[in-house]
């Protein structure tokens, strides 16, 4: 019974969130709190001498001042967490715990946690410590870096292999009639959540053992709680973490766990409670970011566009601590069907900070690469730019050889081209005006991998008639309280207002992190069964109470409608749940479901897909761009409301702009320390660069993915509309700009070479 | 940030009387640069003295012209209707400057103090001679894509960022001021300095001098502000360029160019404006206007791309002022002023 799913409902806590009432992890409020502020390095390579606190400890207020020296000490942090590999090459996080030892690796390093009776205390006095150091000078350059690394796996997975050869690309290029050969590179990226990273940490004893409670942003509870419990040798029930808001994560505020652990040590140190709120500097050292990228995209072909080779080659870069690699070939591996395919990924280990994912880590820029790539080899062959991507339309997955578990990528072309008016370019480059500005047309495929975890969740119906159903999943604005209410709803036979859903609580049933765009495909199915096993224990507290109208039925036989148990083939035989519960005197009936994938993950090959297309205006003059129509059809299964997944394709695609035309952090060459540190110079689309967008949904449920047929939409907006602007620039001027961001000072450059 | 006092001042004497005496004090009255320093550490002031409450607000006639309060705020300037009609440029540049926010609560006065977006400058750990005299300019050598073309020294090739400044520069303003040693006007073109071997300070103001009004000679041509910048609102710019014309019949009777984002200071073009008068406007004359402009331009690594991106903006300026081209928006408002518009169809929603 579908009645609430696929309906458009508002927000489940818009009230709150528009109202203030919405508590984030800095606004909790305990008593004896106590403020940390965070010294950060100033030099990007070497070792810490000396740290001089004497001022600073004099300071009226402050209370501590923690470095490396003092700090109390934290257990490594394991290799793994779960399937996913943290540390070494290819690794995801930063494998180093905080204050533990006096190496610099990157400029912006937390050195020394200050902790005062106010924020404006603790602010004043880490200004006042200063820091000696033995200076080394630090590498920065991508290609002359000396530490190199090709990791075999992205976080360990056997299904992601970073170095692949297919077939025989090498000679299958060599050989090819046409060959085209480019190399593209990406800016590093930053994701700037509106809310900064923050946590407050809370040391209790509890039954004479420690318990550490943390109110931190966060999208990965139970990672949070296990490396916490983890580093302070707890057992993993004596850490609490609670966070039923995140101000937007963006794959930010997930894998770094540093920044939780230091407001732990220090609240361990002071005996109480501390709370660190990051600056919005920090956010541009502590939080992560999408590495630059240097690729290279080789295409071999026949005259009339069947490809037969391609090769796709990433040049990254992570911290000296770390072995992230930016996964750049995702759309490259199975996109299209090439017989000779081959892809390498070098990560170069640099003194800049940790790496981490960023909303569609990988296919953001590694499918940029490859769709303009495609564009121009459509543009050297004399080929519009969609029929070159139906002639190697791939009805399988081409690495794999799996069939796919749903695809209807062509009707997402077609719906796309009518959307934009494709029939109106003219094929030309340049040959389109209006006014003094040049017009173009671009396009491109997107995709995102369609994954499934397992989750754990639980429903619990009152007598009042009322239900509450809950799992540690989190609220990251991605509409997670507000769909899992609907799925809810459903599940229970109940309508949505009677129905609340509660999230961002490790204590909650487990749920994975909020990530890889999986959340409604996972913690959705461990909803419904948490729901049913519900329904089931009031059905039989029914059929075994002769008080009610459902006495000895077969449990089969009774149907959930409306807050009512009732037989199916004589609905006005039945009786609502509260009644049963009252009857039974039982407050509640509650039930854990749990759901996690089967054998159809071996069997299919899950994706979702989507067209994006991009109409772009060009003063010539001045190098500005504006994106004039923004048109993306989309393939991901069922919807579960269109508003909120609108918002998220929207979102998707507004970030994925901001990549293609602005987003920018650059370090400097001598000293590795990010010379952008704020949101007034690090440009994120204004709603002045944002044009009308078109998003549609095919809306046909996977039918392989679980009974909800729906696949996520975090990330996929994010991937595609780089390329798609990136060759409507193209179309409009006849410059093929290969450097993200698309600056004025980058189109004057090409127009003035030109 | 450090402990510091505040106090409100009552009166602009009192107000000086303040901060004069004592080195660390200065003014505040919008505090959207200031305060965002001072929580960076840069600013490091041991007393704030609060002009906002000060009747410095008001906007009235004056010999021709318009005396300007210091303390009216961006956004009532900009709205200003005789701003609005006789000096569209003011406007333009006001609104594409910040955001709605910021632009209410910034000042007049305060605006064209604001300090450089060197992005060294607003970081301690780094050098730079602005904020620390001596520890060297690590944007001569470093990412200096937004940095000075015209004016610079070894010592700092900042810009500065206010885009009022470049078209008061461009009216011929006059500053009011009000000081430990009495009131003073002080033309506009030399309220701010180059930096040269002091590039600690930004202007010929004397520490205590309050700036209390700014005065808009009698002007009787077209006026227009044009920017480029990497987002289409709230953004500094790369490159904008203040145009002042002043016509006799078909013939330029006089013409006053500024550039923004290419100097320490709002960048007069006396050759290019010597070469407009007595001439008719034509696409060619602009382009030699043009020319004349950048001669003497001293680009860096990274920013070269300002010389081709302020010849074709100053000529598409000059254009548009002098009637040629038709304007992108309506006159006084940021669609007139800012170069590609909103995104979205075309032409432009405005």
């Amino acid at each position: 019974m579908m009645d609430a799913i696929g309906q458009p409902l508002e927000r489940a806590d818009a009230h709150l969130k528009v109202t203030g009432a919405a508590r984030y992890a800095a606004e909790w409020d305990l008593p004896g709190l106590a403020y940390g502020a965070v010294v950060v390095s100033g030099i990007a390579r070497g070792t810490v001498r000396a740290i001089d606190a004497k001022a600073a400890r004099r300071t009226p207020g402050v209370l501590a001042v923690l470095t490396h020296e003092n700090a109390p000490r934290l257990r490594p942090l394991p290799d793994k967490l779960g399937k996913v590999l943290l540390r070494g090459e290819g690794g995801m996080t930063e494998a180093r715990q905080p204050l533990q030892d006096a190496e610099v690796y990157y400029a912006g390093q937390p050195l020394a946690v200050v902790v005062a009776d106010t924020h404006e205390r603790a602010r004043h006095a880490a200004t006042l410590v200063g820091v000696t150091y033995d200076e080394q000078p630090p590498e920065l350059a991508m290609t002359t870096a000396r530490r190199q690394a090709r990791p075999a796996t992205f976080l360990g997975s056997p299904e992601e292999k970073l170095q692949v050869s297919i077939g025989d690309p090498a000679a299958a290029l060599a050989a090819a009639p046409v060959r085209l050969e480019r190399v593209y590179e990406s800016a590093v990226t930053h994701h700037n959540p509106i809310e900064p990273l923050a946590t407050i940490a809370h040391w209790e004893q509890r039954d004479g053992a420690d318990f550490l409670t943390l109110y931190d942003t966060t999208r990965f509870l139970t990672g949070v709680q296990q490396i916490a419990a983890g580093a302070f040798s707890l057992p993993k029930e004596n850490v609490h973490v609670i966070c039923p808001f995140v101000g937007g994560a963006f794959g930010s505020k997930g894998w770094l766990f540093a920044p939780p652990l230091l407001a732990a040590l220090a609240a361990r140190m002071v005996g109480r409670p501390v709370k660190i709120e990051w600056r919005r500097q920090d956010m541009f050292t502590v939080a992560g970011h999408r590495s630059a990228t240097r690729q290279t995209l080789a295409l071999g072909a026949t005259p009339d566009g069947q490809l037969t080779a391609l090769q796709h080659d990433t040049q990254s870069h992570a911290s000296l601590v770390s072995g992230f690699a930016e996964p750049c070939a995702n759309l490259s591996r199975m996109l299209y069907q090439v017989p000779n395919l081959g892809f390498t990924h070098q990560v170069a280990h640099l003194n800049l900070p940790s790496p981490s994912t960023m909303r569609g880590p990988g296919e953001t820029v590694g499918g940029w690469a490859l769709e303009c790539a495609l564009d121009e080899l459509a543009t050297e062959l004399k080929l519009d730019p969609v029929a070159l991507r139906l002639k190697n339309y791939a009805e399988h997955n081409p690495e794999t050889g799996k069939p796919w578990s749903s695809k209807h990528l062509r009707d997402c072309y077609a719906r796309g081209q009518a959307l934009i008016g494709w029939e109106k370019r003219n094929p030309v480059p340049r040959a389109m005006r209006e006014g003094r500005y040049l017009v173009g047309y671009g396009m491109a495929t997107t995709m995102y991998p369609a994954g499934r975890n397992a989750a754990t969740a639980r429903a619990t119906i009152s007598a009042d008639g009322q239900a509450l159903v809950e799992s540690a999943t989190h609220e990251i604005g991605n509409g997670a309280r507000t769909i899992f209410r609907q799925i809810s709803a459903d599940g229970l036979g109940l309508p949505v207002a009677r129905v609340r859903f509660e999230l961002g609580d490790s204590a909650l049933p487990p749920a994975p992190n909020t990530g890889g765009s999986v959340t409604t495909a996972t913690v959705g199915p461990a909803v419904l069964a948490a729901c049913r096993n519900a329904l089931r224990a009031l059905r039989q507290l029914a059929v075994r109470d002769a008080q009610s109208p459902l006495f000895g039925a077969a449990e089969e036989a009774i149907e959930a409608r409306a807050g009512r148990l009732q037989l199916r083939a004589a609905p006005a035989q039945g009786e609502d749940y509260g009644a049963i519960l009252r009857r039974a005197r039982l407050p509640a009936v509650s039930a854990e479901g749990s759901a996690k994938p089967g054998p159809e993950k071996k069997q299919y090959s899950f994706y979702s897909f989507g067209a994006v297309f991009a109409q772009v205006r060009v003063d010539e003059a001045t190098g500005v761009i504006r994106v004039a129509r923004l048109c993306g059809v989309y393939d991901v299964g069922r919807v579960m409301n269109p508003p909120t997944a609108r918002s998220q394709l929207l979102g998707g695609m507004t970030m994925g702009l901001g990549a293609t035309l602005m987003e920018e952090t650059s370090y400097d060459p001598r000293t590795g320390h990010p010379v952008v540190r704020n949101l007034a110079d690090y440009h994120v689309p204004s709603l002045a660069d944002t044009p009308e967008m078109s998003i549609e949904f095919l809306d046909n449920p996977d039918p392989h993915i679980g009974e909800l047929g729906a696949r996520g939409i975090g990330e996929i907006g994010c991937v595609g509309t780089p390329a798609a602007i990136t060759n409507a620039v193209f179309h409009a001027t006849g410059q093929r700009l290969r450097e993200l961001p698309l600056t004025p000072d980058k189109l004057l450059r090409a127009a003035t070479r030109a | 940030m450090h402990p510091f006092q505040y106090q409100r001042a009552t009166s602009t004497a009192q107000a000086v009387a303040a901060v004069a005496p004592e080195p660390g004090a200065t003014f505040i009255a919008g505090g959207t640069s200031h305060l965002d320093l001072m929580k960076e550490d840069v600013h490091r002031p041991s007393r704030l003295v609060d002009i906002s409450l000060l009747p410095l607000k008001q906007i009235t006639a004056l010999a021709g012209g318009l005396r300007l309060g210091a303390g009216v705020s961006n956004t009532a300037a900009a709205a200003h209707p005789e701003i609005q009609r006789r000096y569209p440029v003011v406007s333009e540049a006001l609104l594409t400057g910040a955001s709605t926010q910021i632009r209410n609560a910034a000042t007049l006065g305060g605006n064209p103090l604001q300090r450089t977006r060197c992005p060294y400058f607003r970081d301690p750990a780094q050098p730079c001679n602005k904020r620390a005299p001596g520890s060297g300019c690590a944007a001569l050598g470093g990412i200096n894509r937004g940095h000075a073309l015209f004016g610079a020294s070894d010592a700092c090739v900042a810009i500065h960022p206010s885009d009022l400044a470049v078209a008061l520069a461009a009216l011929d303003a006059v500053v009011q001021t009000t000081g430990p040693r009495g009131p003073r006007a002080i033309p506009f073109p030399e309220l701010h300095r180059l930096p040269g071997a002091t590039p600690q300070v930004d202007t010929t103001l004397a520490h205590g001098e309050l700036i209390t009004a700014i005065d808009l000679p009698a002007f009787a041509g077209r006026s227009h502000y044009l920017k480029v910048r990497d987002r289409a609102s709230y953004a500094f710019a790369l490159v904008s360029c203040a145009v002042a014309l002043e016509m006799d019949g078909e013939h330029v009777r006089r013409a006053r160019l500024a550039l923004g984002g290419v100097a320490h200071k709002p960048w007069r073009l006396p050759a290019a404006e010597a070469l407009l008068v007595g001439e008719k406007p034509s696409e060619k004359l602009f382009r030699a206007a043009a020319d004349a402009a950048f001669a003497d331009a001293r680009p860096l690594e990274h920013n070269a791309y300002k010389i081709p991106l302020g010849r074709n903006l100053l000529v598409q300026a000059l254009l548009e002022t002098s009637g040629l081209q038709a304007l992108a928006g309506p006159a006084g408002t940021a669609f007139a002023a800012s170069v590609g518009g909103l995104a979205g169809t075309f032409p432009a929603p405005y």
